[in-house]
């Protein structure tokens, strides 16, 4: 493998304190020098990549991204859903087990990392938390582990029943794997003619629309926590998916000062819309959660910018065009993310609400790699995978969905001014992605 | 505001929610919020003309236009009442049912519509169970559509034919209605508020031209938010309370197929919220009593009251044929004809509104 200096360029590494002008040399896919700017000393033969005023950071890392494969290939591929993550900087992804089959097995957990799937980018399989993802019985979570998934999680559904929750988290904690909640009490969002297609409010019943009640989140997450600290002496970790109320967000901050091994990740558009933003139904802004209120949007800001929410995730959810084209109660949930996210922090955190550039960086690299216990990731210390994303923090520039490297186009964003353009993403020691 | 949330510590600058690009043919009726006080007003005049207008005359304002109805729920009046009221203006009508078309099959909203705009359709009149389905269907036709019902929406001409009656009873030989001409008129709308496309219409309307609306009902069929969906609705949850200070009275009735999962005690909710004899003469002697229909007697209302002398219900299904008239002719009289490209154009970027 040719080695890859990245020359005259801003390194920000928040995990290693680093903010200076740094040079970095890349070999074998790890990091194997890093120098102040011309002085590489080890660079010769490498291909010279030209950072001068670009940011080098460790490449970004999405702990919750749907790749749709196996079963679903419509909507999305490996190769499709990582060419868009390298594209927006992502050098991994974590990807969701609800796929058809689901992957409750080591073999489903093997065939998504295998070279076949053409993955631009690191697939970090989670696994099913229970068989099918039904919450009746566990999957065999040390089988999935040796196969190479790095959390479990039934997402997409909760793990509902208060039992098989305990059991989880027990059994996570016995190998040393995250539990990853998708927190939503589906007696309160579900009936027998259908779910629940917004934010239970004012807007939900002017558009007629059934509403999810805030509660449902937060009542879950607030049972898990009590699970949590009920099996404190196995040291089990509960990760909160895509957090959207200020009730759980809360009981997470909560949990952390009793010492509590808990942690959370919040959506771009959990963060930057709200309920108002369904408009006339808008299709490409149904997602669950739902967008909430503003005063829960608010606490979704505020708990960035304090510290209590671990990272941004995009909880990329890729469908066909004629999927979303529908009636807005019988659409599918989500919107895809994987190219907006550093835009949009960059654009909203960084530069409207001032957020440090490590800070936010951090939210995307360093802190999902150590909450998934994801060594050599999201740094960028000798020794580390080179996993590098390099990007123009000043360049504004207009996201355009019909660009995107995704098969699916269902985002919000679509014309929406984003800050910071994404020049290379190296996955490993490969360029994954290089902006004209 | 969930009260354990901190405090944010400074006014932040956020995204703004788009606006809306809706309707994108100015011939729609989609919500009464597409109307302005003064395009109300026009259609009330409008409604009056048509309705005297000698019917050889009147065959010919719309003749040989092509409006089709597109019914996915069940219906006597509405479906009937714009049927007339099309035929009456001399258009073609086709009547496209769920369960006799290609919808059985699969057929999506989009393409039902694309299909009807291929067909001819210069409007479409629909139907629908499913919330926001006339918006989705406007956008992808782009051609002028009335919402005729969308789940537990909106239902535009109802609110439109109920305002008619209720300024028959209460400002007969008003002619141009403006935003005072309500004014000290107190509307109770009262039952299943929450699965009501009729009473979101009528509570949006009504306020507008100066009424007060009453919201009543017990807490499962009328939330508290209702109230906050636009000026001038308050709730009443006690029925002899609000009979007391209005002048209409608005029942529904309990919609069952959209209950899911609602306990209700039939025998309880009639003890507290059906509209009797007994009761209209003891609070609301003069009140005008309406009812969207269909009525189910002995249940929200009883058989002395839908057939006593109060009662409005019949006058509102004749006033209905007026509306729908006017609003048929307005659907028809801007230049409507949208490019076929045009709804090509809406496959990406749906209501995208909101750059930041």
């Amino acid at each position: 493998m040719t080695a890859l200096a990245i020359c005259g360029g801003r390194l920000v590494d928040p995990a290693a304190g680093v903010d200076a002008q740094k040079d970095v040399l890349l070999k074998d896919g790890r990091v194997v020098e890093i120098a102040g700017t011309g002085k590489l000393k080890h660079s010769d033969g490498a291909e010279v990549l030209d950072a001068t005023g670009l940011v080098v950071a460790p490449g970004l890392i999405d702990i919750h991204v749907h790749l749709r494969e196996p079963g679903q290939a419509y909507k999305e591929t490996i190769a499709t859903g990582t060419a868009a993550a390298a594209a927006g900087g992502f050098s991994s992804v974590a990807a969701m087990p609800n796929t058809t089959p689901v992957n409750d097995s080591p073999e489903i957990t093997r065939w998504m990392q295998a070279p076949e799937r053409g993955a631009q980018v690191r697939v970090f399989p989670i696994a099913a938390a229970t068989r099918g993802s039904k919450g009746e019985a566990l999957s065999d979570y040390a089988a999935l582990k040796s196969a190479g998934a790095v959390a479990v999680t039934d997402d997409g559904r909760p793990i509902l029943k208060d039992g098989m929750m305990r059991e989880s988290l027990a059994a996570a904690a016995r190998v040393g794997l995250t539990v990853i909640q998708h927190a939503e009490d589906t007696r309160m969002t579900q009936f027998a003619n259908g779910s629940a297609s917004m934010n239970l409010g004012p807007v939900s019943f002017k558009l007629g629309l059934r509403g999810m009640p805030t509660e449902a989140e937060t009542s879950i997450v607030e049972r898990d926590i009590r699970l949590v600290a009920e099996l404190r002496e196995a040291h089990p970790h509960l990760h909160v998916a895509h957090i959207s109320t200020a009730g759980a967000l809360a009981a997470v901050r909560q949990a952390r000062r009793n010492g509590l091994r808990v942690t959370c990740e919040v959506t771009p558009h959990h963060f930057l819309l709200t309920e108002e933003h369904v408009g006339l139904y808008n299709t490409h802004a149904k997602m669950n959660p739902p967008l909430r209120s503003a005063a829960d949007r608010d606490a979704m800001i505020e708990g960035i910018l304090d510290g209590v929410v671990d990272a941004i995730a995009t909880d990329h959810a890729p469908h066909a065009m004629h999927e979303k084209e529908i009636e807005f109660e019988l659409a599918p949930n989500g919107i895809i993310g994987l190219e907006t996210a550093l835009g949009l922090s960059l654009r909203w955190l960084h530069r409207e609400w001032r957020m440090p550039l490590g800070r936010v960086l951090s939210l995307l690299s360093a802190q999902p790699a150590a909450l998934l216990g994801l060594k050599g990731r999201g740094t960028l210390t000798v020794g580390s995978f080179a996993d590098v994303v390099v990007f123009d923090p000043k360049v504004e520039w207009t996201y355009r969905a019909t660009e995107s490297q995704s098969k699916a186009k269902n985002t919000p964003f679509d014309g929406w001014s984003m800050q910071g353009k994404v020049r290379w993403t190296v996955s490993e020691g490969k360029i994954a992605f290089a902006s004209a | 505001m969930n009260p354990t949330a901190p405090a944010v510590r400074r006014a932040l600058t956020t995204p703004p929610a788009p606006a809306s690009p809706f309707p994108y043919n100015p011939g729609s009726l989609l919500s009464v919020l597409d109307l302005t006080v003064d395009g109300v007003s026009r259609l009330l005049q409008r409604a009056t003309e048509l309705e005297n207008e000698d019917p050889i005359i009147r065959d010919h304002i719309l003749a040989k236009r092509r409006i089709a109805l597109l019914f996915y729920e069940s219906s006597t009046r509405t479906r009937t009442s714009f049927e007339l009221a099309a035929k009456a203006l001399g258009a073609d009508t086709t009547l496209v049912s769920n369960l006799s078309s290609s919808i059985e099959k699969g057929e999506s909203l989009k393409d039902t519509g694309l299909t009807l705009r291929a067909l001819g359709a210069e409007a479409i009149i629909l139907r629908h169970n499913s919330s926001g389905a006339a918006w989705l269907l406007e956008e992808a036709t782009r051609l002028p559509v009335i919402n005729a019902g969308d789940g537990m929406h909106e239902h535009p001409t109802q609110a439109l034919l109920d305002l008619r009656t209720i300024l028959a009873h209460l400002r007969p030989g008003v002619g141009e209605v403006g935003p005072e001409t309500l004014a000290g008129v107190t509307v109770a709308i009262v039952g299943d508020i929450l699965h009501s496309r009729v009473a979101r219409s009528n509570m949006l309307l009504l306020p507008r031209l100066g009424a007060r609306v009453l919201l009543c009902g017990p807490k499962e069929l009328l939330p508290e938010q209702a109230a906050r969906s636009g000026p001038g609705i308050e709730i009443e949850r006690d029925f002899e309370a609000a009979l007391a200070q209005s002048q209409a009275v608005m029942m529904l009735r309990i919609q069952a197929e959209r209950l899911a999962g609602l306990q209700l005690d039939l025998d309880e909710y009639k003890a507290s919220y059906q509209l009797t004899g007994q009761l209209l003469a003891a609070h609301a002697p003069t009140a005008v009593v309406m009812h969207p229909g269909p009525i189910i007697r002995g249940m929200e209302i009883t058989a002395g009251v839908a057939d006593g002398v109060q009662s409005a219900i019949l006058e509102q299904v004749t006033n209905g044929l007026a509306i729908r008239m006017a609003v048929m002719e307005r659907a028809l009289a801007t230049e409507t004809a949208a490019p076929a490209s045009a709804a090509a154009d809406s496959s990406v970027g749906r209501q995208n509104g909101g750059r930041a």
